[in-house]
């Protein structure tokens, strides 16, 4: 497909990094990024985890046991705020930092210094944002979609710092996107055209147009929920002439896209991984492409799909019914895809393809019950419910986590160069398996039985499922730490990797050495 | 002990045929008591068979490849990567598969927003954390709040059957009658929900929403806010009692009766005296009630959100600012007006209730008299 020369004799030349902290406060170089990113998502993940781990202790049982109603709310809302723009969101740009320039040839990011801030502003904003929760009367508690007017009249003070730190994350997301789109756009090496660009490549380049379309109109959002609530303006209140529903379509109109902001890399994660360990190509790579652009082009006339409940013309209903049901339709064609790329191959089961197939099948029955939730009538009954808990987090946990874990583990030999601990893998990888559908796979029942979301307690009927739950949640965030482990052991050490780390993998990444050296394709390569 | 080997048998079977058989058990959702929810009963099981006979599929040919496309059985890796036919064909069977879906779906959905010709209408208002309903064709309207004492809550008490799923005053409907709930809110969104009835409707503060019922048997049906409206969205319930057409109109007259009785008895009051004693059990039962959830039953609050009542300042010394922000409320904040909430005989004793406990001891005793000419005077009557 290519041919390289090594690189690694430029290192010794011009590798002029400072030391110790100031390497990684004034890094332009996209690896360095890449693992700050990486390292930040992974620490949120556990942030946010320790969360959810408050949040199932008092849902172990019925009754209030260990916080107060109030405490919470804000569990909830942190929660999902971290896990979405602190874990998910820059884990997918580290991943993309990291590996889009090598993948196309090109010899850093585009804009590297702007690549620097838009790392170097987000702990702000979770400092910020986790700050609030020691204030007096605490952390955002009014979900992580902050409706309003919850948000606005009835909110706590410290909301002025939620909406601030929202706005410094989306400066970092499309700030994050435009390089990714200047890098693609112009630093392919010569021959790299745009229907040779590995998947992962084009999920990003389309999920970077997403960011920018939607990002802005969250800030905007938050900030009708900044005037309305310090400067008397009147967005969402009736008595000024607003409406609290519209709220929820500028959020949905952001927050729609944004699924898919999370999910269309992962995508191109198990596009890479799924060839590579069958030892066969990609089945359908342009169908792939057109699907993921299909997706995205679909994902801006769903928004009120979240919002059936709210009363809405039966019009509307009928037109967000279908559109929301067409989404399947390329989806269904992806899987099908990775399904038709195993077909007769040659396959070897290695960490990152466990959690690729783990991913094929979890996300696939999100998306199922997805097509059910895309029903109305029905979804009158499953909306805020724990079922439509469950079908997110099979989605985002099973589905954009796993992505990355497997993401993780096949360009782990490439990042440090050494090969990770096989055994120990797989344990995290079977642990995980298990613990996240007892955490997530009774979320259905209780949901059809009838249990609304974000409540700090609940009817006696769902007290067997949620024990369940809280322990499936527990032994997740446990099976978590074996991660951390083989990360770290591989940091360290181990049976030294490839330059191409995996028999079957493919692609200009594979071309370099293990470890990668600190620049990499000066001189772009040749590709045919 | 049923409830624990329930989830014990179930568990093995749950990856394999999920919640199928479950109907009216613990797992799947109730097929209801209207032809509505049965109709959106047998329109979520034909889209759930439907999923698993895809996912059996997918997964099937997945798992054969699995077994016997590995590189330890020694095969060859096949070379084929792409086919036009068969992406067309995969793109077109889910497209049919969905229109299959979506002809019912369209069918149900019609008839569920049809709410012209209702025989009776209700208006329900959701507030923090209760619900109001007000018969349009009746005399009646009423708080209901949650029944579940806070001992059930914290552990002190046993929990009891309907634990949390219980109110004072249940709406009352009649069977057999097109019966529409009008829906607003008075301050963040709810969501009125009663899974029997296959409604779930969001209450807009400023706006009307519209649903619509027809229940075919006599019972007693249970339900919850199912839209976040702050700390205690998880304690107002809903429960619905549906009587047979004679019986409910037995029960308006009576609570017409009752209404009328009440407002009677708030005329008498105006001449009477009540004593201290008298008001503070009265202004404990409502404050414990009404107040407590967020200024906490020892009057300390959950400060800056819900403020302290202890050594407050309203509560001890401005007594005609204390009254004022009971009728009124505070505008802009989660303190409501209990003007409507609570009767005039219910609102004296728990300002009396407010100026006295927790060591508040100004010995004030109000009277009836004195909030009725503060609500006349401001015309909130």
């Amino acid at each position: 497909m290519s041919t390289v020369t090594t690189a690694d004799h430029h290192d010794e030349h011009h590798d002029h990094k400072p030391t110790g902290i100031k390497r990684w406060l004034f890094t332009t170089n996209h690896k360095d990024i890449g693992s700050m990113y990486l390292i930040f998502a992974l620490v949120m993940f556990f942030i946010g985890g320790a969360m959810a781990m408050v949040i199932r202790l008092e849902l172990f049982q019925p009754g209030l046991q260990f916080v107060d109603p109030q405490f919470f709310n804000q569990m909830t809302t942190v929660h999902g705020l971290i896990m979405v723009f602190g874990a998910v969101m820059p884990a997918f740009t580290g991943l993309a930092n990291w590996m889009i320039p090598m993948m196309i040839g090109a010899p850093d990011m585009a804009l590297p210094r702007m690549n620097n801030w838009s790392f170097w502003i987000l702990p702000f904003a979770f400092l910020i944002l986790l700050m609030t929760l020691f204030m007096p009367g605490g952390g955002p508690d009014f979900g992580w979609t902050f409706y309003a007017p919850l948000s606005t009249t009835y909110s706590n003070d410290t909301t002025a710092l939620f909406v601030f730190s929202v706005h410094i994350m989306g400066i970092s997301s499309i700030m994050g996107a435009i390089n990714v789109i200047v890098t693609i756009v112009n630093m392919r090496a010569p021959g790299m055209t745009w229907m040779k660009m590995p998947l992962f490549v084009w999920t990003w380049l389309i999920t970077a147009f997403l960011l920018i379309m939607v990002m802005p109109v969250l800030a905007g959002v938050v900030t009708m929920v900044l005037t309305d609530k310090y400067f008397a303006t009147s967005f969402f209140d009736a008595a000024g002439g607003g409406d609290p529903v519209l709220f929820q379509h500028i959020f949905w109109f952001f927050g729609h896209p944004e699924v898919y902001i999370m999910i269309l890399p992962a995508f191109g994660i198990i596009s890479a991984i799924v060839p590579t360990f069958a030892r066969k190509k990609l089945f359908g790579y342009a169908s792939m492409v057109y699907a993921t652009a299909s997706i995205a082009i679909l994902s801006f006339l769903v928004w009120a799909h979240h919002m059936f409940t709210t009363g809405m013309p039966v019009f509307a209903l009928l037109f967000f019914m279908y559109t929301t049901m067409l989404i399947a339709v390329p989806t269904g064609v992806k899987v099908f895809n990775w399904v038709a790329t195993m077909w007769r191959g040659a396959m070897t089961f290695e960490v990152p393809m466990m959690f690729a197939l783990a991913f094929i099948v979890l996300f696939t029955i999100g998306g199922l019950s997805g097509v059910m939730l895309a029903i109305t009538p029905a979804d009158f009954q499953y909306h805020d419910t724990y079922f439509v808990v469950a079908h997110f987090h099979y989605v985002l946990v099973s589905g954009a986590v796993f992505s990355i874990v497997a993401a993780v583990y096949y360009w782990l030999p490439k990042w440090t160069g050494h090969m990770y601990d096989e055994r120990l893998g797989q344990m995290h990888f079977w642990c995980s398996l298990i613990s996240v559908n007892l955490l997530f796979f009774p979320m259905h029942f209780v949901g059809l039985a009838g249990m609304p979301r974000r409540i700090p307690d609940y009817a006696l009927q769902f007290a067997d499922f949620n024990a369940i739950i809280s322990v499936g949640g527990f032994l997740f965030g446990l099976s978590q730490l074996i991660f951390v482990w083989v990360l770290i052991k591989c940091a360290r050490g181990g049976e030294k990797a490839e330059a191409r780390a995996w028999e079957g993998a493919e692609g200009l990444e594979w071309e370099v050495p293990s470890p990668a050296p600190y620049h990499t394709f000066d001189t772009p390569p040749e590709v045919k | 002990m049923a409830k624990t080997r329930g989830w014990r048998w179930s568990l093995p079977a749950l990856l394999l045929a999920g919640p199928a058989y479950a109907s009216g058990s613990n797992l799947n959702m109730t097929p209801g008591v209207t032809d509505i929810s049965q109709q959106v009963y047998d329109l979520h099981m034909t889209i759930f068979w439907i999923c698993c006979a895809i996912g059996a599929v997918v997964f099937s040919a997945m798992f054969v490849s699995i077994l016997l496309h590995r590189k330890s059985r020694g095969v060859k890796p096949a070379t084929f990567h792409e086919s036009t036919k068969v992406e067309i064909i995969w793109t077109a069977i889910p497209v049919l598969i969905l229109i299959v879906m979506a002809i019912p779906a369209t069918r149900v959905l019609i008839a569920m927003e049809d709410t012209s010709d209702s025989d009776v209408t209700v208006l329900i208002t959701g507030s923090q954390w209760r619900w109001h309903y007000e018969y349009l064709d009746y005399d009646i309207n009423y708080f209901s709040i949650l029944a579940t004492p806070r001992g059930q809550i914290e552990g002190r008490l046993p929990k009891g059957e309907n634990y949390l799923l219980e109110v004072d005053r249940p709406l009352v409907i009649p069977t057999d009658k097109k019966v529409r709930f009008l829906m607003t809110s008075d301050d963040v969104i709810h969501s009125w929900w009663v899974p029997d009835f296959a409604i779930k409707k969001d209450t807009n503060p400023g706006f009307i929403n519209e649903a619509w019922t027809q229940v075919n048997e006599p019972g007693i049906y249970r339900g919850q806010c199912a839209e976040l409206c702050g700390m205690d969205h998880g304690f107002m319930p809903i429960v619905v009692i549906a009587k047979e057409p004679a019986d409910f109109e037995i029960w308006a007259k009576a609570e017409e009766e009752r209404i009328a009785e009440i407002r009677a008895e708030e005329q008498r009051l105006l001449a009477l005296q009540m004593n201290l004693d008298e008001q503070m059990e009265l202004g404990e039962r409502v404050y414990l009630a009404h107040c407590a959830a967020c200024h906490q039953p020892n009057g300390e609050g959950l400060p800056p959100m819900f403020p302290a009542l202890k050594g407050n300042q309203v509560a001890t010394q401005d007594r005609a600012e204390h009254i004022r922000v009971m009728v009124d409320g505070r505008p802009g904040t989660s303190m409501a007006s209990f003007a409507r909430q609570l009767s005039l005989r219910e609102l004296t004793s728990v300002i009396t209730y407010g100026r006295n406990a927790w060591g508040n001891d100004t010995g004030d005793v109000v009277q009836a008299a004195e909030v009725y000419e503060y609500m006349q005077g401001k015309g909130s009557n």
